[in-house]
């Protein structure tokens, strides 16, 4: 977020205030550093690795906010620490990272989040329409620009689960989870009900079993988005629209109820997802037992 | 003896990128257990950050485009150093492997009439490249992972793999790594192992690389007693950011250009045009005029020299700096401004928009980009039968940037997204073939796992040693300034030497803290692979006295005939035994021996022989 003010502390120091502990509990340290030009959260972070604490737990990548695996929360906000320019955050104040706080830690600034790969493998797939004999001919299907750009939007996604973190349905709610998708899984179903192929329809799964009616379009999520993906607006709204017209438009009810449904039925398009196969995701703590999240009194802040 | 647990599958496939993806899918498919192990998690490997596109001679944008001339870009971009057959059917495979993806759900950009939209790349005759704006690596992996998830196979996140396993006849029977998260040792047995672990060039200071591209696959080959071929061709991209410094190395895609980017120096002057090479006179532009009036109409001029390969666009960046002309920050002007107007901008480079903005505060659509060549690709790597990708070790597949040949001496851009499906999926087959075909219980050797466990865990039990950051820095530092993009024999030599020196001070990390998540010990069991890695490319470099691709040298500035008919095949003697060098077989007896290249078909010659 290097938006309006940019301060430059270069020559000068700062204090990284960084939580460390495990499931079973922590608290936050203090790591002075020096200050550096152009520098990101990560790269202190790093920095504060290589020389005082070599075993400080902090997941990332690709460092160019491209995989979504820094997600942490910066000062209180859910941020990318690869994204995160030291010089837009108060010059002279205290740094504070702490991990994302809907998911239960595992190191550090580490989290589980195995919970979004879970919600994942429960989504229908992708199921395209047959080609047209015009499309075998010229190799591929087609489809306009203009019709690809909707779901392009929710493509850009790089999953760094930040607007699953500031979903205030799942944080500090952790009997929502089994019942409820988050802004993620929204987008993604909407990618999917929107793209031009597709023939899954998604709609009574979203309300019966992903909690779609349980958001209220406070747009948190979208605010967090690093992608600047309008998740509320393009994707949640349009959904909770769709889902309204299947369920309670009385023409399309009969419509149903005396037409050969061409779509599959959510019940169908369920079981055709691969939640009854092997699990696709093993996180080792699964195996052991993940404690829940800490509680609100003693979670970072 | 730790204890660890063990899971049991036919085909188990080590990298969950790209091609470790498109290998799952297709032994899954053949209905083999099939197990995918990662680094990191699902979804973020090293293929999220390619942008450009992938290259397929689809036709769409210019009919005339078949697999022959892409057949012929390839090998003439890898400076003829290529395996042929790869180059063959990555041609000849890719338009299906790139249709495929969007059965699978992927949303590439759309020609007019609704087609997949193709884009201009350096080094492509015609417009090849299928992307997504500049996030295509994002769109191939997200569907790929998506595909995987459909299809139930299992993921193993966050695992580290430190060694293979073979049984007593020398056949990979497995592998063995630790669980990041908890530090807990775990074992896989395998009918048949496929390595798609990615590229290297973590070993650099400045790189394109994330943390994970540390050689893993690569080294674990070697050790095993696999061949290497061309580690010295490694690819210093031209357009990486230079400023600021904590983004040094960072890519700026290539589509910059092919979408009509031009490139400064500090005079304001398009310098290409000084830097044309004989070998593609023919095919490039002379004037300014002449490359503008090519971007609207391929068939009004010649290519503009900004779209060279990127071996020479690289070179002569390098030169500019040197000669005085370079940018305030150790770079040159990359120019899309004055080229684009800013939707244009914004629409077709969203991310490279977004990069400069939030990282650099440079808005490009107002302003040029100040760039400079960063370590970007490994075209050497394991030796690979083309057809089924099998490494000389039976039972051990590799596909991707860790395999070696499909692309000579220097790589085109797109090929890489293009060449990991392809051989991503020929990888899931001549895997799925061989388990299948394999008889008899599958075997670890309890020694082996001990072994790898025990060199693992040692720095635990030692105290005052070094600092794996420590070694892992004046690594980095040794390989950018020794073994960068201009060598010369004197400092390879001294390369070699500083390797030395680390891989001693390697055997003597020590560590704190625990086992659970501890970037200090995952970095540790890194530097193995690293430094074996990086010995490897310096002596590819010292022994290739030429001038060729990704590999330029200083003492020996031109490229030589006999020279451009042999790939160096690097091997260690298994039964060396360990020299006490991080643990692993003697990476000092790695031998270097120059053994010709595969000889083409004349069938194939004579695509070289047309007009350009």
């Amino acid at each position: 977020m290097a938006d309006e003010t940019v301060h430059d502390n270069a020559g000068g120091e700062v204090t990284m205030r960084l939580w460390r502990g495990d499931p079973s509990g922590g608290e936050f340290a203090d790591y002075v550093m020096p200050s550096v030009e152009g520098e990101v959260v990560l790269d202190v972070i790093h920095r504060v690795q290589a020389t005082e604490a070599p075993d400080l737990a902090c997941r990332w990548n690709c460092k160019a906010g491209k995989c979504g695996s820094c997600s942490a929360e910066i000062n209180g906000r859910p941020s990318l620490m690869c994204m995160t320019r030291m010089d837009t955050l108060p010059p002279g104040e205290t740094v504070t990272v702490a991990p994302m706080r809907s998911f239960p830690i595992l190191r550090d600034l580490v989290t589980d989040v195995s919970y979004n790969y879970e919600v994942a493998k429960r989504i229908p797939p992708f199921s395209p329409r047959d080609k047209t004999a015009d499309e075998r001919e010229a190799g591929g299907y087609r489809m306009q620009q203009i019709d690809v750009e909707r779901s392009q939007e929710f493509r850009k996604c790089i999953e760094c689960f930040l607007c699953q973190d500031v979903c205030h349905v799942i944080r500090d709610h952790e009997e929502n989870k089994t019942a409820y998708a988050g802004p993620r899984f929204f987008a993604r179903s909407a990618e999917l009900e929107m793209h031009p192929l597709d023939t899954n329809d998604r709609r009574e799964l979203l309300q019966q079993e992903q909690g779609l009616g349980k958001c209220n379009i406070t747009k948190c999520c979208t605010e967090v988005c690093p992608e600047h993906i309008k998740i509320t607006d393009n994707a949640i709204i349009p959904l909770k629209e769709r889902v309204v017209d299947a369920s309670y438009d009385p023409v399309a009810w009969l419509g149903r109820k005396i037409r050969k449904r061409r779509k599959l039925t959510p019940a169908e398009a369920a079981a055709s997802s691969p939640a009854a196969g092997p699990p696709a995701v093993q996180p080792p703590l699964a195996v052991e037992g993940i404690p829940q999240p800490v509680s609100a009194d003693d979670a970072p802040r | 003896m730790t204890e660890y647990e063990t899971h049991d599958f036919d085909v188990v496939i080590i990298g969950a990128g790209g091609a470790g993806l498109r290998a799952a899918i297709e032994a899954r498919s053949m209905g083999l257990r099939t197990a995918l192990v990662c680094k990191s998690l699902l979804g973020k490997a090293h293929t999220v950050m390619a942008e450009g596109g992938a290259a397929a001679a689809l036709g769409n944008v210019h009919p005339e485009d078949n697999w022959k001339v892409h057949f012929r870009d390839t090998m003439r971009g890898g400076k003829m150093l290529n395996n042929w057959r790869m180059a063959q059917l990555h041609a000849q495979e890719s338009p299906d492997r790139v249709r495929e993806l969007e059965d699978w759900g992927a949303l590439f950009d759309r020609t007019e009439d609704g087609l997949i939209l193709q884009r201009d790349f350096g080094g492509h005759r015609y417009a090849r490249l299928a992307h997504i704006g500049d996030r295509t690596g994002l769109e191939l992996i997200r569907t790929l992972q998506q595909k995987a998830v459909a299809d139930g196979i299992e993921v193993f996140m966050e695992v580290k793999v430190l060694r293979l396993l073979r049984d007593a006849d020398g056949v990979v029977s497995g592998v063995v790594g630790y669980w990041r998260p908890t530090g807990e040792f775990v074992t896989f047995t395998a009918k048949a192992v496929v390595l798609a672990t990615g590229g290297i060039g973590r070993s650099w200071t400045y790189t394109t690389n994330s943390w994970e591209s540390t050689g893993d696959g690569v080294a674990m080959a070697l050790w095993a007693g696999a061949d290497l071929i061309d580690m010295e061709c490694v690819q210093f991209h031209p357009t990486g950011m230079v400023w600021p410094l904590s983004v040094r190395g960072l890519l700026v895609t290539e589509a910059v250009r092919g979408d009509g980017g031009v490139l400064r120096n500090s005079e304001g002057k398009r310098f290409m045009f000084d830097y044309i090479p004989p070998m593609f006179a023919a095919e490039t532009a002379q004037t300014e005029e002449e490359g503008d009036r090519w971007y609207d109409d391929h068939s009004a001029g010649q290519r503009p020299p900004e779209l060279l390969p990127r071996d020479e666009v690289a070179r002569s960046i390098n030169s500019e700096v040197k000669a005085g002309r370079g940018s305030p920050h150790g770079g040159v002007f990359l120019d899309i401004a004055s080229r684009r107007s800013a939707e244009d901008i914004r629409r077709r480079l969203p991310s490279m928009y977004h990069q400069f903005k939030e990282l650099a505060g440079v808005d490009i659509t107002a302003e040029p980009m100040e760039i400079g060549p960063t370590c970007h690709y490994a075209m050497g790597g394991i030796r690979v039968e083309a057809d089924t990708t099998a490494t000389t070790v039976a039972g051990l597949f590799a596909a991707g940037e860790v395999a070696g040949g499909m692309h000579g001496a220097n790589r085109l851009g797109g090929n890489s997204l293009s060449d990991l499906l392809v051989f991503g999926r020929r990888a899931g087959v001549g895997a799925a073939e061989f388990a299948s075909s394999r008889t008899g219980k599958v075997s670890v050797d309890e020694g082996q796992i001990a072994a790898a466990v025990d060199a693992a865990i040692a720095p635990f039990l030692r105290e005052n040693g070094e600092n794996p950051y420590d070694i892992q820095h004046d690594l980095q530092a040794t390989m950018q300034s020794l073994v960068g993009i201009i060598r010369t024999g004197s400092e390879l030599d001294e390369a070699i030497g500083k390797l030395d020196e680390l891989e001693e001070r390697a055997t003597r990390v020590s560590l704190s803290g625990g086992q659970q998540y501890n970037p200090g010990w995952n970095l540790t069991t890194d530097l193995p692979s690293m430094l074996t890695v990086s010995r490897c490319t310096t002596l590819g470099a010292i022994n290739r006295k030429e001038s060729r691709g990704g590999h330029t040298r200083d003492d020996f500035p031109k490229p030589v005939a006999e020279l451009g008919l042999v790939n160096f095949v690097q091997r260690v003697a298994t039964d060396a035994g360990s020299d006490g060098v991080v643990g692993t077989p003697s990476i000092r007896s790695i031998s270097a021996t120059p053994e010709p290249v595969p000889v083409m078909p004349d069938d194939l010659k004579a695509l070289f022989e047309e007009a350009p």
